[in-house]
């Protein structure tokens, strides 16, 4: 049966079991509002083209995609191309959804934004539009991650957001989020929620997707141009999963293309301290939707672990949730060592620096290289790049930062 | 009838608010929730609101967060919120016990064998905060109407009166009128606003009301009183439980009869005032 993608969500936001809205009474309203509004602007040609505009002379899109000659050589294989979203304004993908929902918030008429923000790059994408826009700006993000992603907190500063570190729970980014909620709950008059990934409640989920389209829209027209042909796989890490749907969500027609997500090992699957869900996790309700999450028996929510701030959160994105239930995508996880050796070989092959997020997707992509074999080619995304880990990543060389 | 309806039924014949406090269950130590239940009985309340903990309680302020982060480092379950219940029924068989908490570890169980062992162990109704009556209608109304359970649903400043017939149709028991835009606690009760929202509930709704969050005295409790069929009090009374970590189970219980005082004088005084 071929299923057409372009009916999901539903009109209740579920993307088969998963999805919907699990949120607290006095966010409905909101919630509606959001949905009614952009799928009346989903439908308008101005709002894209306006939108557009932005990626094109704010952002620089469209990004390049770049075959890696010396990458493809080493790891001995099939031919790998980067979709260059670190080269974006910001240096992440995450600006190509803040844009798009800063633009919503202004219809709406909001006067204030919050976001949370696990590495720092949604933080700072938000913290950018809303200066751009002249939008005060909140922006929580857990204590432990203050700590371990400091340029970008000095970023989102000198942008004039506030940053708050959250103490609660794990002081990680589903600590962060749950603030954010409460904070949303508190000024839901004046204030738009600029949800980071294609997570939380309809129609976010639907949302961020449809504005991270733009990477597979434009990596299928780049790879056609090159090769004349479609790629027999897509590779791209996922946390929440907002590049990775990004990425796949114009291939999902396209069944010859394989596709798949890169999750979080972190100190590996058998240890318990990982963030894969997908991987290692079952489905349940956190922050807003139903999708697969990493919880215990009774369904307390886990502490996860990953040496990248951005993968370190436990719950998915569920249209991956459901693209894994139906098999469309295939979803696999590296390791933080993994991820750690192949930012290592990128860097010194390529003269690129990738974030620790992307650096599992393309862990993976040297694993699955040398599988596929020299005729066939793959596109990893590069969802941002490493600037902001050079603080780790100096204290596992082992050198002064 | 359900215990909580013949409740509120009994109440209004004597011409009473209900009073329902709030604990999270498993706080400050697990072996002290039943005896706070029976405390909370002998100090006035009408109705029990009893939480379940979450490791993720986006909808709670810092006082019940915290209460949450003591009762899940003592590993307080679901299963065990249900043991509680049904050791508190073994004393008392007449005082509604509802469960308050978050969707994901009643769905760990499963809404169906949920909802047989919370009938089983004597809870009367159940309000979970991130389920609306619009994810409700997958299984897990059903499953509760099925044992009997009532179904209690918010009601925010913020809800449309277009949603008030799905929280009518589909829930029981009671509503739970929000009384602030904030989380559990806030500081930020205006009751000019509660008053005119309630009314329009009133209007609307043939169901008790219940109004909670926010109330932090004996006055809040005493104009809230003067709206609503319910007064739920939680933040102020859990708020005392942080100092008694580590304490006999005696002096927690002594601590919360104190502390519900107040609030059953304020609720009190609002029923004189309106019989005379």
């Amino acid at each position: 049966m071929t299923i057409d993608y372009s009916q999901f969500p539903d009109a209740r936001g579920h993307f088969g079991p998963y999805g919907g809205i699990f949120a607290p009474e006095t966010l409905m309203a909101a919630l509606e509002e959001l949905k009614q509004q952009y799928h009346t602007l989903k439908r308008d040609p101005q709002f894209w083209a306006e939108l557009d505009a932005d990626l094109r002379d704010y952002v620089g899109r469209p990004s390049p995609l770049y075959f890696a000659e010396r990458l493809t050589e080493v790891w001995g294989g099939a031919k790998i191309y980067l979709k260059r979203e670190d080269l974006n304004h910001t240096g992440a993908h995450k600006v190509n959804n803040t844009i798009g929902q800063a633009l919503l918030a202004r219809k709406l008429g909001k006067t204030r934004i919050i976001a949370e923000t696990g590495a720092g790059q949604h933080g700072v994408a938000s913290a950018t539009v809303a200066a751009r826009l002249g939008l005060e700006c909140v922006v929580y993000m857990g204590a432990d991650d203050v700590a371990r992603q400091a340029p970008n907190v000095a970023r989102m500063k000198m942008l004039g957001a506030e940053v708050v570190p959250v103490t609660s729970g794990t002081r990680t980014l589903k600590d962060a989020l749950n603030e954010a909620m409460r904070d949303w709950v508190t000024h839901v008059d004046d204030t738009f929620y600029i949800i980071g990934t294609v997570a939380g409640p309809h129609p976010y989920p639907e949302m961020v997707r449809d504005f991270q389209a733009v990477i597979g829209r434009e990596a299928r027209q780049q790879i056609l141009d090159k090769e004349g042909r479609l790629p027999d796989a897509l590779v791209a890490c996922v946390g929440g999963g907002s590049n990775a749907i990004g990425l796949f969500h114009e291939f999902l027609p396209d069944e010859e293309v394989a596709l798949y997500g890169v999750e979080a090992a972190g100190h590996g699957l058998e240890t318990g301290e990982h963030a894969a869900p997908l991987c290692a996790g079952r489905p349940g309700v956190l922050h807003g939707n139903r999708t697969y999450l990493m919880q215990d028996d009774n369904g307390q929510i886990l502490g996860t672990h990953s040496i990248s701030a951005g993968l370190d959160y436990p719950g998915v994105g569920p249209e991956h949730a459901w693209l894994k239930d139906i098999g469309r995508a295939s979803y696999v996880a590296v390791t933080d060592e993994e991820a750690l050796d192949a930012c290592r070989d990128l860097t010194r092959l390529e003269g690129i620096l990738p974030a620790l997020e992307s650096s599992h997707a393309l862990a993976y992509a040297k694993k699955l290289a040398p599988e596929l074999g020299a005729e066939r080619m793959m596109i990893v995304n590069l969802s941002g790049r490493g600037d902001k880990d050079m603080k780790t990543l100096a204290a596992v060389e082992g050198f002064e930062y | 009838m359900s215990r909580i309806a013949a409740t509120f039924d009994r109440l209004r014949a004597e011409g009473r608010t209900a009073l329902i406090p709030y604990i999270t269950a498993g706080d400050p130590h697990p072996d002290c929730t039943v005896a706070m239940m029976h405390a909370l009985v002998e100090a006035g309340a009408d109705l029990i609101e009893l939480g379940v903990p979450f490791s993720d309680p986006m909808a709670d302020g810092p006082v019940i967060q915290k209460a949450t982060e003591r009762a899940l480092a003592h590993g307080t379950s679901l299963g065990q919120v249900l043991e509680m219940v049904e050791a508190f029924r073994r004393q008392d068989q007449d005082t509604p016990i509802v469960l308050m908490g978050y969707d994901n570890p009643v769905e760990a169980m499963g809404y169906v064998p949920f909802a047989l062992r919370a009938r089983e162990a004597g809870v009367d109704g159940v309000l979970t905060v991130d389920m609306p009556p619009e994810e409700a209608v997958d299984g897990y109304l059903e499953a509760l109407a099925a044992e009997g359970l009532d179904r209690i649903f918010l009601v925010a400043p913020t809800t449309p009166e277009s949603r008030l017939q799905a929280v009518e149709t589909e829930g029981s028991g009671f509503v739970y009128y929000v009384s602030l835009k904030g989380v559990t606690g806030a500081d930020a009760l205006d009751v000019q606003d509660v008053a005119e929202h309630v009314a329009v509930l009133k209007r609307r709704m043939n169901r008790p009301v219940g109004i909670g969050f926010g109330i932090r005295d004996g006055e809040r409790a005493y104009e809230m009183a003067r709206l609503g069929d319910a007064v739920i009090v939680g933040s102020a009374l859990v708020r005392e439980m942080e100092s008694l970590v580590g304490a006999p189970c005696e002096q927690v219980t002594a601590r919360l009869k104190e502390a519900l005082a107040p609030f059953r004088a304020g609720v009190d005084r609002a029923d004189r005032e309106q019989s005379s």
